[in-house]
């Protein structure tokens, strides 16, 4: 049998950190919360908040274990499978893996010990201090890895020496020129995650009247948050980093807008029906020009498209999955808005808490960031394809030559064991303490 | 002292840092095996639950330095290593859940699930690592051209499994002396006798390894007796092994962690004087072996890391010291617990 070592450890990669990536959305998004609410139960010794702070902390170190036995993988997995990736970037590379490790992960790990066990044991300030420590490491580790992530996807600051990228200038290569764009985008994208979760175990607490006190609470509280970062997620972040992508990597822009031919005037595909090889898109919707004056400013700026960069020399990335990932990003973008604007709306009227359809509704929607989450990653890395270093390295001279198919094989078929009974249980736990609700949780701190 | 050579020191001291700290967590896995019913267990749990996680930090801490500061090393190693970093993956990922699963469902088939994988999650890693600290003494057959290909089962040779048992006993001995520490009364004494009895292993076990190194590996140690830190490391390993029976006698349970913290850091200095300069020796021509000198990065990203690991670090060490003095004490289960 030939097992192909390349397709496998990319299949590895994309199943490792695809998986890894439900979690820390999640303990980022939870933990900025959790940092309004255990302040409103420290400040205000409101027992409800404090109920709520044990409850969803409870949460949170569930998602947390999860998170942490998922990344672990990923920190050894370029030396295991892209050896000749990591001789060929570690000089740049490393660096901001490193200082993820030594500014984040000691910071968010420590504190999160202190914040789950510590309840009595600290004053009520230190408590909330390492809610916000969590919250903080957990935010500072999404930045460093984005910064390594960045480097690969517009590269700076380096120079090609000794057959490898050697560092020249490190302020450059971390705030390289997209770093800031995607790092705004995928926190925002991360809170949206944690505001859904938190909004639907809410609506849950208010449908059943179990703990419907603390559920009123924090379904407000996690339906404005939601709204106010879901509109951050499409302007200006998202607007900022479409932008960004025209700049640096115009293959890449040119498939998730579905750009064929290259042409001033450039329209905005609103709708279309994507086919690779060579790449068409028929039944194509779009409003004339638009796209050019997203792009960079000015209606009648010229936006290359798939055709003219092949002709340059510039390899297409896979055109279908890029394309449909994108747009259906933006679709479910669009909806966050939808959905929690209709909630703050029916706020004011004292209707949220009756309109049980809409309460459902918001239980059922809970894993959509995620997905949202998950496709942006697609667009960024299957658009960054054929390159694992954008223009520089080929993924397919990335992976280790000393690795054999049959191991990547077994190790794939072991991962997949192992995470499909994580993810199992993951939900099997959250969906028990939730059930179990917080009525039980004494607030004694309040007395 | 050049930066090459700082960054061999420095992810040396990682790596102990992280036999030291997350040793005594394995340890305590281990142990964990041996415990007589529930509430042992669970104070066992409880008694690394609110720091295990910062411990681990350090071994991903000393993967991504390896990483920055020796990328051939990292990119070698574990690719060529690949299905032993895989299984300690595998252990790391069970032994992180079942701490955080255990408690959540009031089953006994379900917690024994979750004990079982809790041991053996930090037994296989315990003797694993020393496996590969084994097989990096003994050399590995890494080409002039720097590939490095070796079956798997090429590398559970008698000398590295020598090794991988040397670890756990000592991790077991760190774990037990831990534990003895943060518990009382009959589960403390029964401690006490874990600590004494994998000590004298370790003795046994730690005479015949540098007996054994003398045949396998006489390169390392070439140069190592007129280098005054290797009398050091020896002299403190010698003082901290005597010392740890005559603490444990005298139930001065903390000291007997400490020296057998000590312990761990003296043999990790050893080992490390003895390789220097090289981080991994080639067991087909010591001209190909992968050195500080051949296989660092640029002195441009050796200055940058050293000034992150410079403001970082004593961050580290200041919040770590304070949440250990917090949890300081006794376990006492509470409604937090696991
Ligand atoms: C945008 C955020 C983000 C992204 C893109 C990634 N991670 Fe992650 N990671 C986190 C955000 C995060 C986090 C929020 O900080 C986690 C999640 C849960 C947790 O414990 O910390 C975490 C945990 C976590 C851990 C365990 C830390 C611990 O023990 O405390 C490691 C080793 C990694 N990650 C490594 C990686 C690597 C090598 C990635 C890329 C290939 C990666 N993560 C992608
Ligand atoms: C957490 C969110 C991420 C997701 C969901 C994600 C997703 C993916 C996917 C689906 C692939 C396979 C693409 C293909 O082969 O066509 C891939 C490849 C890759 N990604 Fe990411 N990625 C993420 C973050 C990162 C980060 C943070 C890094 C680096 C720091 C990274 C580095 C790589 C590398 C090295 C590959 C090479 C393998 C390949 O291109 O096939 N990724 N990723
Ligand atoms: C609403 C309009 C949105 C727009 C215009 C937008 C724009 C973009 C663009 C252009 C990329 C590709 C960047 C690249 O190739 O590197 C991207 C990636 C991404 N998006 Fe979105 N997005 C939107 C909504 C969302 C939402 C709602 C979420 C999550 C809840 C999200 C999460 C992500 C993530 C995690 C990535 C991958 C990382 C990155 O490159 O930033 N996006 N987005």
């Amino acid at each position: 049998m030939n097992l192909d070592p390349l397709f496998l450890s990319r299949l590895q990669f994309a199943l490792t950190i695809g998986f890894h990536f439900l979690f820390p959305p999640l303990t980022i998004g939870l933990a900025w919360l959790l940092v309004f609410i255990e302040w409103r139960g420290w400040r205000h010794g409101d027992e409800d908040c404090i109920r709520a702070g044990k409850f969803f902390g409870k949460i949170l170190g569930l998602t947390f274990a999860v998170g942490v036995a998922t990344g672990i993988v990923m920190e050894f997995q370029f030396g295991t499978n892209w050896a000749e990736y990591s001789k060929y970037v570690g000089d740049i590379f490393g660096a901001p893996l490193a200082a993820e490790a030594i500014f984040a992960f000691f910071l968010e790990s420590a504190f999160l010990g202190l914040y789950l066990f510590g309840r009595g044991k600290v004053s009520k300030g230190m408590h909330w201090f390492s809610s916000l420590m969590v919250a903080f490491g957990s935010m500072l580790s999404a930045f460093w890895i984005i910064v390594a992530n960045s480097w690969q996807q517009t590269p700076a600051g380096y120079e090609i020496r000794n057959g490898r990228a050697e560092l020249t200038d490190f302020w450059a290569a971390v705030f390289n020129p997209s770093t800031a764009d995607r790092f705004l985008h995928t926190f925002v994208g991360c809170l949206i995650a944690g505001a859904f979760l938190m909004a639907g175990v809410s609506a849950y607490l208010v449908l059943k009247n179990r703990g419907a006190q603390v559920g009123r609470k924090t379904l407000k509280m996690s339906l404005i948050f939601g709204l106010i970062v879901s509109v951050l997620a499409l302007f200006p972040t998202g607007d900022h980093h479409a932008k960004q992508v025209a700049r640096t990597q115009p293959e890449k822009f040119a498939a998730i807008e579905g750009l064929v031919h290259g042409q001033t005037r450039a329209p905005l595909a609103i709708f279309g029906i994507p086919s690779g090889e060579p790449p068409r898109l028929s039944l194509k919707v779009g409003i004339p020009a638009v796209l050019s004056w997203m792009a960079f400013g000015d209606a009648d700026a010229y936006v290359p498209g798939i055709e003219d960069l092949r002709e340059a020399g510039h390899p297409t990335p896979p055109f279908v999955i890029t394309f449909v990932s994108f747009h259906t990003m933006v679709g479910l973008g669009t909806f966050f808005i939808v959905s929690t604007a209709l909630g703050v709306f029916l706020l004011p009227r004292n209707k949220l808490y009756e309109t049980r359809w809409y309460l459902k509704l918001l239980l059922w929607v809970i894993p959509l960031p995620l997905i949202a989450c998950q496709l942006g990653w697609i667009v960024a890395e299957v658009g960054r394809q054929p390159w694992v270093v954008y223009r520089l390295l080929k993924t397919e001279d990335a992976h280790s030559t000393n690795v054999t198919g049959g191991e990547v094989l077994f190790s794939i078929i072991m991962f997949g064991l192992i995470y499909l009974m994580l993810g199992v249980l993951y939900v099997f736990i959250l969906v028990r303490n939730v059930k179990h609700g917080p009525e039980l949780l004494p607030a004694k701190e309040a007395r | 002292m050049d930066l090459n050579i700082a960054w061999f020191a420095l992810i040396w001291v990682l790596f102990a840092g992280y036999a030291i700290l997350d040793g005594f967590d394995l340890g305590v896995g281990v142990l964990h095996l041996f415990a007589r019913d529930n509430r042992e267990r669970r104070i066992h749990m409880n008694a690394i639950g609110p720091v295990w996680d910062g411990n681990e930090v350090w071994l991903l801490t000393a993967g991504g330095a390896l990483f920055a500061a020796f990328p051939p090393v990292y990119a070698t190693v574990f690719s060529g290593l690949y299905l032993a970093l895989m299984l300690v993956l595998f252990a790391l990922i069970f032994r992180a859940v079942s701490m955080e699963f255990r408690g959540q469902v009031d089953r006994p088939g379900w917690r024994r699930v979750w004990d079982w994988s809790f041991g053996l999650g930090s037994l296989v890693p315990a003797i694993i690592f020393g496996v590969a600290v084994g097989n990096i003494l003994r050399g590995l057959p890494i080409e002039a051209d720097g590939t490095l290909n070796v079956p798997f089962l090429a590398l559970l040779n008698p000398y590295a499994l020598l090794i991988g048992i040397l670890s756990l006993v000592m991790f077991v001995m760190h774990g037990a002396a831990y534990l003895a520490v943060k518990t009382e009364g009959d589960l403390q004494q029964r401690m006490a006798r874990w600590t004494i009895g994998a000590w004298m292993a370790f003795v046994v076990l730690y005479l015949a390894a540098t007996l054994a190194t003398f045949f396998v590996s006489p390169f390392l140690f070439e140069s190592v007796l007129s280098n005054v830190l290797f009398w050091i490391f020896f002299l403190l390993l010698l003082a901290s092994i005597v010392y740890i029976p005559i603490a444990n006698r005298a139930g001065k349970f903390l000291r007997t962690f400490l020296a057998s913290s000590a312990t761990i850091a003296a043999m990790i200095g050893l080992t490390a004087t003895s390789l220097f300069p090289r981080m991994v020796p080639s067991s087909l021509d010591l001209a190909s072996s992968l050195t500080i000198y051949n296989a660092s990065s640029t002195p441009r990203t050796l200055t940058v890391m050293l000034v992150i690991a410079l403001i970082g670090m004593p961050l580290v060490i200041v919040y770590t010291a304070y949440i250990y003095r917090t949890f300081a004490g006794k376990v006492v289960i509470t409604e937090e617990s696991y």
